[in-house]
């Protein structure tokens, strides 16, 4: 018999070839003024800052810097609106603005997805997955509200607050800016919306359909700036109701400031939460859900599993399994399709990261980084495992707000749930069992807002979202976020 | 010869005890035509620790029992309230209030009891939802107990105020500290006892009395403390809560309301001291479209 | 390859206790392979491999041996316009044309499967199952197909299952063996887990999806899951298995998130035809067009792609 021919191939290396998202048919301007009472205006200091890209420290866009004369003259617009128009608006005129705004919104999913990843730094499959659908769904969610309030407090009149200041944070730019707006305007309120610093470009973009929806003038004013620029909001005489998202420090700042008002507050702030392996869990589901707690978007989630507590029995085939998984996670530039951890939000923020991670590795934790590549220029921070860490050590107390996990051990049930709510903070937690009984009794015994069963890192409309004790008060989407915006007679 | 009466000894209420103020202080309120109301424990921070420890230990329990357990035992303190109408009735002339008025006081406190303990196994229900979330997940929310509540109860009324205030609350599933009315403190510490003999565990409930001043900040800033109310129309006070709420983030309410009023009570009450919490779990769905089973 | 004196010294698990699986968390993993947007360079290795990986295949009741020369030929001459590109791995057919394929695809390197064990149904005796494996096995097949037991499987007759697939490796002696685990009757994730692991202990060097008889065959979840029980047989004893789904991958999008799934659940030690296949007839020709696609710059047509 002849000599076989080879026919049989030999393992080589694939790896997936560049994968960019286009940014062509993207409308951005390299200046951006504030949206108050309907117009673009100037703001009065005739100052600007810069928006870059943290991918590649490249600048975006100039953005006002708005000072106290021009959030006087916001929340005035926005007072005038209430007051002439939006208040005598019949609330199913209203919920029609608000599909009005979903609809165009959708129609601009691509354009919102591709700005928000150049803003932010976050990754494209997820603004155009994540951010951006579940954006457009609040506000068609909350439109539906307007004229059907009465059957969301059983037994009480419904009435609007009047002008809401509403500050956001950069972690979801777009996302945060529907769970704010979607809400005030469905319950009758005016808003007056500052986005976080480096992130304000689908904020102003969103005051663009806002403009082209025919919502009338002043019912949605947006302003950019610093802290200052917030700090107007909270402390101006005729803003009705604060709504913040972001750290717990600034939040007590807020609470403080507004305590000689009759101001309302909803405050969205830190958390530290855990995520529960216990030895009966779909374990590579569980894995994955490790990684989506703690990953997605680049760890800069309030509600990030950032915590995890694995149960002694099953603890290495997890942390071996998620070791091999987070090497095949692909860091780097937001814009490609295949990327799956993108650039830091900002040098601050990195510098916090690298910070916490030198406090870890000088409390003698032990550090576990996969071998992946970093592009040259931008903020970028590999996935990382810290073990042998205990309650007491600094990265398990504190809130790193980036892509680092704590992977502590317990050895029953009870020990979990205490070491669980062992923290000041009370947002989220995730619990993997193959048990319904166990998943009930956790569920209960676990303080936190929001519980994740055998997944983690879930949103929607529909579902109230919001924390605990140091986490912030009231709650954020469904039927329940109705209540922080409206009053009952 | 005239019976000498025997006095009451006020003390008061902490984790199901009687004991007197860690303090060994007192004080003795007088009504408007001058008389002495009783010797009256006045309280100090220490009497505030060791209720907010009391009130911490009791949450476990208290909010984990069955809802219909916790009405009945709402039930059985209004029935024992009824028992003993005649005592809260004189207690009441002593502190100024007219027959008529203590008598609709006390009346109105029994069936405002009755009304929360209906309550018990119903807001859940009314207040709950399963949200229609658009992935393949079940997800529901439902109210739970915001944990240890602090009270500064209403200073104008001596029970009625108290009662509107503690009956939603601890309904709710929460434990609280009370600061009853420093001027009209008598019902609060006769209450206290009705407790002891109903069924309501020890901690649940925890009343102190003395100068609402002074023990105001140890509570209000307690790191221990999850949520405090204000019942009357002292702006300073309310600012003072809001600003110590920066401490731990604890949630203020303020009501400035006429607890004789009827519509003084409602669900929303209950509700001002429940955290949502929202449970999202996986749903498997295996074959074509269940509908054409 | 292990040898099965190899396998039956390993400890044999409870098979009751297998690994639960989470479908809702496997499918979230499944969506997020499929957002992996393969281009350029990446897309043309991958659709080679993906060729070179496939077992063209014809399981029919009418199949003569004109039919299985024709698809012989095919497999040696993919599209004869193009040079430079890969054989298919091997061609699968029932154990009666064995002889004929092996002699049609000659020298070329292309092997020859054969499904066995009463294919498909695996309703027979087990002396009849041996049987008709040693005769495939006699006629030169390079590669069995075997079926598992289902109604034994749901049963919860794990045992019978376990003991049937050390019978038939015994059969086949040095012969490569694929243990099809038909899926599609398994219904659940949870059974197919477990059956992986039955097979993987009993002796199987690859495991298979489908028979291509029953819908749905090899879903991306079912390939999942078997493929995270191979990582986790080969964290366990060292031994490596290989994958093949088979039914429904028609196309080269499909082809190539399951390379994608391969390589990041299992890692590009797998990559290759001797740990992967595909158990297809159509994809060839769809992957075909996508390279040709990709070397001519304009979109094609089946008229220029011969159908075997």
């Amino acid at each position: 018999m002849a000599k076989k021919k080879e026919n049989q191939s030999k393992a080589v290396k694939w790896d997936y070839s560049p994968a960019p998202e286009s940014s062509s048919h993207i409308n951005m301007k390299d200046q951006y003024e504030l949206f108050i009472g309907g117009k673009w205006v100037k703001p009065s200091s005739g100052k600007y800052f810069d928006t870059i890209n943290p991918a590649n420290k490249r600048k975006l866009a100039k953005i006002a810097y708005a000072n106290e004369k021009d959030i006087d003259k916001a929340v005035k617009a926005a007072r005038k609106a209430y007051k002439t128009v939006w208040s005598k608006t019949a609330p199913a005129e209203r919920a029609k603005y608000i599909y009005r705004i979903a609809r165009l919104m959708q129609e601009r999913a691509r354009e919102f997805a591709v700005i928000e990843s150049l803003d932010s730094g976050k990754v494209i499959r997820e603004s155009r997955d994540v951010d951006v659908p579940l954006a457009c769904n609040h506000f068609f969610y909350y439109a539906g509200w307007a004229d059907k309030l009465e059957y969301a407090f059983p037994n009480r009149k419904v009435e609007s607050l009047g002008v809401a200041g509403q500050i956001t944070p950069w972690n979801f730019p777009l996302l945060m800016a529907a769970w704010k707006i979607a809400p005030a305007l469905a319950t009758g309120n005016c808003v007056v919306l500052k986005p976080a610093e480096t992130t304000p470009l689908t904020a102003l973009k969103l005051a663009e359909i806002i403009e082209e929806s025919g919502l009338p003038p002043g019912v949605v004013n947006i302003v950019t700036g610093y802290g200052d620029t917030g700090a107007a909001i909270v402390n101006h005489d005729d803003v009705d109701k604060i709504a913040f998202t972001g750290s717990t420090g600034v939040g007590k700042i807020i609470q403080k400031a507004i305590a000689s008002t009759d101001k309302k507050a909803t405050l969205e702030l830190g958390g530290k939460s855990a995520n529960i392996i216990l030895e009966d869990a779909p374990i590579d589901q569980a894995v994955e859900g490790i990684v989506n707690g703690i990953f997605f978007n680049q760890g800069h989630v309030c509600c990030a599993g950032s915590r995890l507590f694995v149960q002694e029995s099953v603890a290495e085939e997890v942390i071996e399994k998620l070791k091999h998984r987070i090497s095949s996670l692909i860091v780097g530039d937001p814009m490609d399709k295949n990327t799956d951890i993108g650039a830091i939000n900002s040098k601050e923020q990195l510098d916090i990261i690298n910070r916490y991670i030198k406090i870890g590795l000088d409390e003698g934790a032990t550090m576990y980084q996969p071998d992946c590549s970093l592009p040259k220029s931008g903020y970028y921070c590999r996935p990382t495992l810290f073990m042998n860490v205990a309650q007491s050590s600094t990265i398990v107390q504190e809130e790193i707000f980036g892509p680092v996990l704590t992977i502590q051990t317990f050895r029953t049930v009870d020990e979990a749930i205490e070491k669980a709510n062992n923290t000041p903070y009370g947002l989220a937690a995730g619990i993997w069992t193959d048990k319904g009984s166990r998943i009930f009794n956790l569920a209960n015994k676990l303080n936190a807002g929001v519980i994740w069963a055998n997944t983690y890192n879930k949103f929607d409309p529909t579902s109230p979202f919001g924390g605990y004790k140091e986490s912030g008060f009231g709650r954020e989407g469904g039927l329940q976020g109705l209540s922080a915006y409206v009053k009952l007679k | 010869m005239e019976r000498l009466k025997v006095l009451k000894t006020y003390k008061v209420y902490i984790g199901g005890k009687f004991p007197r103020t860690e303090s060994g202080r007192y004080y003795s309120p007088k009504n408007a035509k001058g008389e002495v109301l009783g010797n009256i424990c006045f309280c100090s921070r220490k009497d505030i620790r060791n209720s907010v420890v009391a009130a911490r230990k009791a949450f476990g329990g208290w909010s984990e029992r069955a809802a219909n357990n916790r009405g009945q035992i709402l039930y059985r303190i209004a029935e024992m309230l009824e028992g003993r109408k005649a005592q809260f009735i004189e207690e009441l002339i002593l502190q100024g209030s007219t027959k008529v008025q203590a008598e609709k006081e006390v009346v109105l406190s029994i069936d405002r009891l009755i009304y929360y303990a209906g309550w018990c196994d119903k807001y859940t229900q009314v207040l709950g939802s399963v949200n229609p979330v658009a992935s393949s997940h079940f997800n529901f929310s439902m109210h739970v107990p915001t944990g240890v509540v602090g009270i500064l109860a209403d200073q104008k009324t001596s029970l009625i105020g108290l009662i509107s205030l503690i009956a939603p609350v601890i309904a709710g599933g929460n434990t609280c500290v009370v600061l009853a009315s420093e001027k009209l403190p008598l019902c609060a510490i006769t209450f206290s006892e009705v407790l002891n003999s109903s069924d309501l565990p020890g901690g649940v409930l925890n009343v102190l009395t003395g100068s609402c001043s002074e023990m105001m900040k140890p509570l209000t800033t307690h790191m221990d403390v999850n949520a405090m109310i204000y019942s009357g129309s002292d702006k300073s006070i309310v600012k003072e809560l809001k600003e110590s709420s920066a401490l731990n983030l604890k949630r203020i309410l303020h009501y400035d309301l006429d607890w004789m009023k009827a519509d003084s009570q409602d669900l929303y009450k209950l509700s001002d001291f429940q955290e949502v919490k929202t449970t999202w779990h996986p749903i498997e769905n295996i074959g074509g479209a269940s509908s054409s089973y | 390859m292990s040898t099965q004196k190899d396998r039956l010294s390993l400890i044999i698990p409870n098979f009751k206790e297998s690994p639960c699986v989470d479908k809702v968390g496997v499918e979230e993993r499944v969506a997020r392979f499929q957002t992996r947007s393969i281009k350029a360079e990446a897309k043309a290795q991958g659709l080679r491999m993906a060729l070179n990986m496939i077992d063209l295949t014809t399981l029919e009741g009418k199949d003569t041996p004109r039919k299985v020369k024709q698809m012989c030929y095919k497999a040696q001459h993919l599209h004869s316009v193009c040079p430079g590109l890969p054989n298919v791995a091997a061609v699968c057919v029932y154990p009666s044309m064995v002889g004929v394929a092996k002699k049609a695809v000659g020298d070329s390197g292309v092997k020859v499967a054969s499904v066995s064990t009463a294919f498909p149904s695996g309703q027979a005796p087990l002396s009849v199952k041996i049987m008709d494996t040693k005769f495939a096995v006699a006629e030169g097949a390079d590669e069995i197909d075997m079926v598992i037991s289902r109604g034994k499987f749901l049963s919860g007759e794990y045992n019978f299952v376990f003991d049937e697939i050390a019978a038939i490796k015994d059969a086949c002696g040095k012969t490569r063996l694929k243990v099809i685990l038909e899926t599609g009757e398994l219904v659940t994730l949870d059974n197919v887990r477990r059956a992986s692991d039955i097979a993987m202990y009993g002796g199987a060097d690859f495991i298979k999806t489908s028979t291509g008889k029953i819908q749905p065959a090899a879903t991306m979840q079912v390939t999942y899951t078997m493929l995270q029980a191979i990582r986790d047989f080969k964290l366990k004893t060292g031994i490596q298995i290989g994958m093949k789904p088979a039914g429904g991958i028609s196309n080269s999008k499909l082809a190539l998130h399951n390379l994608v799934m391969v390589k990041e659940t299992l890692g590009e030690d797998w990559l290759t035809n001797e740990w992967f296949r595909f158990g297809a007839s159509s994809l060839a020709n769809d992957v075909l067009m996508q390279i040709m696609k990709a070397e001519t710059g304009v979109y094609q047509s089946t008229n220029y792609f011969s159908k075997d």
